[in-house]
């Protein structure tokens, strides 16, 4: 491409200044930090202080807690995101297709999105009590042997459940303004020329939605990699066991409640790495795919 | 017109002056809701008392939200001039040399008069160094105590609550016959190892405990504590221990909603109990296995101290005694105790209650601090373990994975030794230069 100079005013720099600063002072500047204390053992009132090279990273790498809670991310986050994603997707074309009281079902669905993290896992994990939640109850009615005190699985359930009940409306409000916005040409014509609603969907309505579901997945990972935090810490905080644990659970645990500084922001700069990556994965190999 | 409000205003600041005269002492503290309450209410009585310093109590939430904001306000350098900071955290904040003034220094300095011997014995040396120096001052203090239903037991036929774990073992088919469960107990790692090692008095750590060096290794795997656990493990199979995760809430609901007969958990907890049971309850002492270590011995406290901040002026350092003398008199300490539960942190104070008749009314109060004032042993007087926070984190996990078969109880305990260590070491390298 040929690179045309104009000549340069300062006001465009004023104008996107305010941004810049804000991200330089909140994400630039404490980023910067997180790396700095990384690399040294400090005691937590900062007394004393020593640079250690990679020997935080090197115990973060080697412990089985932090490695089983990285595994644990990255199924939680998939599961969420690909749940979420697939259940809105399905419920806003439903929606759209309703005809009478149209409004009434809209409105619903998008009603989640008004309920905080925090709240949506007390929500769930009192449905989930042991002694006097109803689907605990109901599971167990079932016979299905259901504890997600004790049982891992069942406990990875019961946190997915939550972040995906949490999310599938704020997708729903996507996918919604999405399919509204496929010209009714489109349909109409695509509708003379082929009868199964469901080939018209996969052919025509599903490539048009491509850029918001692009979008959606990778809001959805950073949802499901920071945003859980307080379902998990509200819902199970990482039990039984450590199996539901994600990893920035794990850095509030080290740093937050522990005062391990070095250790833990070792475990945020691997998650700042992890998440960069996968971004960068989906901007190259998978935004390709999507034609706006 | 104009005249006589100007100088009206001019007087109203003039009182506003000689109002805020007063030296202010802040003390960030983690006692929200009702205990929240008797604090101010204390602060309050210390600020009525005097003219010259006004202590202003904040709430910042829990334990460790209150220690994080302590250390974030530390290293801006606007702390507080008291905080609170729970045990498992005294070795953060003790170690950091220079953060805090010893309390025993201040007292000494400022105060009238010092004399550790005024406090109770389990009490005495928990926030103190290794020779003896009280460091952070025992505020809300608490132990581990058995809540038992007592229409449970004499549905069961059962006259007195066990003494002890062999005890419990004949009574807990009978109670399993009534429909109950023996029991559940909150908080394993304060109920099931620390306090298992001071009741039956065995070591928990090299090095004194911990209070030697931070050069220190952890000795929970020993058979003693594990053959406890594998008792746990087969009582819970049998239906004898109800286990309701790591929650404390959950487990107490479950002694709450009568689905187990006992319930282990705080002396703190009373107060909050006797709202909420719908039955008879009573409380009695930890028990302890005969016959193991030389048990029984007194056990640890647990809740939290305060610690008072470097970095201030002589003036509200003063202010930071004179208020501490006022917590430590008999009659506030006699007024935390009857309206929270926590124990008495003075032999005095508890001298008062008893005069009172206190315990005459309700003798289950005195339970916990009877079993604080227990004979003592060589290791009764506490720990100080770095990373205390994230090795219970580990005992927790581990916990999880004993009782739900994923590991074996030889597996768990090598794991929380290794797990444990590793994080000691870590706390030795950061503190130890």
């Amino acid at each position: 491409m040929k690179r045309v100079q104009f000549g340069h005013s300062p006001v465009p720099y004023l104008f996107v200044a305010p941004q810049i600063i804000i991200i330089a002072i909140f994400f630039l500047w404490p980023a910067a930090q997180a790396v700095h204390q990384s690399f040294l053992l400090e005691d937590a009132f900062g007394m004393s202080s020593q640079f250690v090279w990679f020997r935080n990273f090197e115990d973060v790498l080697s412990s089985p807690s932090w490695l089983k809670s990285a595994g644990f991310t990255v199924v939680f986050s998939t599961l969420v995101a690909v749940l979420s994603i697939a259940i809105s997707l399905f419920l806003a074309v439903r929606a759209d297709e309703v005809i009478r009281g149209a409004k009434v079902y809209k409105t619903l669905l998008m009603w989640g999105y008004a309920v905080a993290p925090p709240v949506a896992g007390l929500l769930g994990i009192m449905l989930f009590n042991p002694l006097m939640g109803d689907l605990y109850i109901l599971f167990n009615k079932m016979g299905l042997d259901f504890n997600h005190i004790q049982n891992g699985n069942d406990a990875t359930f019961v946190v997915v459940l939550i972040a995906v009940w949490k999310q599938v409306s704020v997708n729903f409000i996507f996918f919604l303004s999405g399919l509204q916005g496929i010209p009714k040409s489109v349909t109409e014509a695509a509708t003379l020329d082929c009868k199964s609603p469901e080939r018209r969907f996969w052919t025509i309505t599903f490539p048009l939605l491509a850029p918001t579901t692009f979008f959606l997945m990778v809001i959805n990972l950073t949802y499901a990699f920071f945003e859980t935090f307080g379902i998990i810490d509200v819902s199970t905080k990482g039990a039984p066991g450590g199996a539901t644990a994600t990893l920035v659970y794990k850095v509030y645990v080290d740093g937050f409640l522990g005062a391990d500084m070095g250790g833990s922001s070792a475990q945020s700069v691997l998650l700042m790495i992890m998440v960069s990556v996968l971004t960068v994965f989906q901007f190259r190999f998978i935004e390709r795919k999507v034609h706006y | 017109m104009f005249r006589k409000t100007l100088m009206a205003a001019a007087a109203l600041l003039a009182m506003a002056n000689t109002a805020s005269a007063a030296t202010e002492i802040t003390w960030w503290h983690a006692m929200d809701g009702a205990l929240g309450d008797v604090v101010n209410h204390i602060a309050d009585d210390f600020n009525k008392s005097q003219s010259e310093f006004k202590v202003v109590p904040i709430n910042k939430g829990g334990y460790e939200d209150t220690m994080t904001a302590g250390i974030a306000a530390f290293r801006a350098k606007n702390q507080p001039n008291i905080i609170q900071i729970f045990d498992a955290g005294a070795a953060t904040i003790i170690n950091a040399k220079g953060a805090v003034y010893p309390v025993q220094d201040l007292l000494e300095k400022y105060g009238s008069k010092f004399d550790i011997n005024d406090y109770i014995p389990g009490v005495r040396y928990f926030y103190a160094d290794s020779k003896g120096k009280m460091i952070g001052m025992p505020f809300n203090s608490s132990t581990p105590l058995l809540y038992f239903n007592k229409d449970a037991l004499a549905k069961a036929g059962i006259q007195n609550p066990p003494k002890t774990w062999q005890e419990f073992e004949e009574i807990a088919p009978k109670l399993k016959a009534a429909g109950y469960e023996g029991f559940a107990e909150s908080h394993s790692p304060w109920i099931f190892f620390e306090n298992f090692m001071s009741r039956h008095n065995l070591q928990m750590a090299t090095a004194n405990n911990g209070y030697d060096s931070t050069d220190v290794k952890i000795l929970y795997n020993n058979d003693d504590l594990k053959n406890h656990w594998k008792k746990m493990k087969e009582w819970k199979d049998e239906g004898y221990f109800g286990y309701y995760g790591r929650a404390w809430g959950a487990n107490q609901d479950a002694f709450l909603q009568q689905k187990a007969a006992m319930w282990l958990g705080s002396s703190g907890s009373f107060g909050g109990l006797r709202k909420s049971a719908t039955f008879d309850f009573g409380t009695s002492t930890l028990p302890y296995w005969k016959g193991v270590g030389d048990a029984p011995k007194s056990t640890f406290i647990g809740g939290a101290s305060l610690f008072a901040f470097s970095g201030h002026s002589d003036k509200e350092n003063k202010g930071v005694a004179e208020f501490f003398e006022f917590l430590t008199k008999p009659e506030t300490q006699y007024y935390w105790h009857k309206e929270t539960g926590y124990v008495p942190i003075t032999t005095a104070a508890y001298e008062l209650a008893k005069k009172d008749g206190y315990y005459k009314e309700s003798p289950d109060a005195e339970v916990g601090i009877q079993q604080l004032s227990e004979e003592g042993g060589e290791w009764t007087k506490g720990y100080r373990l770095g990373f205390y926070v994230q090795i219970r984190e580990v005992i927790y996990n581990e916990v999880d994975k004993m009782m739900n078969g994923e590991e074996t109880i030889d597996q768990a305990f090598d794991v929380i030794e290794t797990e444990g260590n590793k994080l000691l070491g870590r706390f030795h390298d950061t503190y130890s230069n």
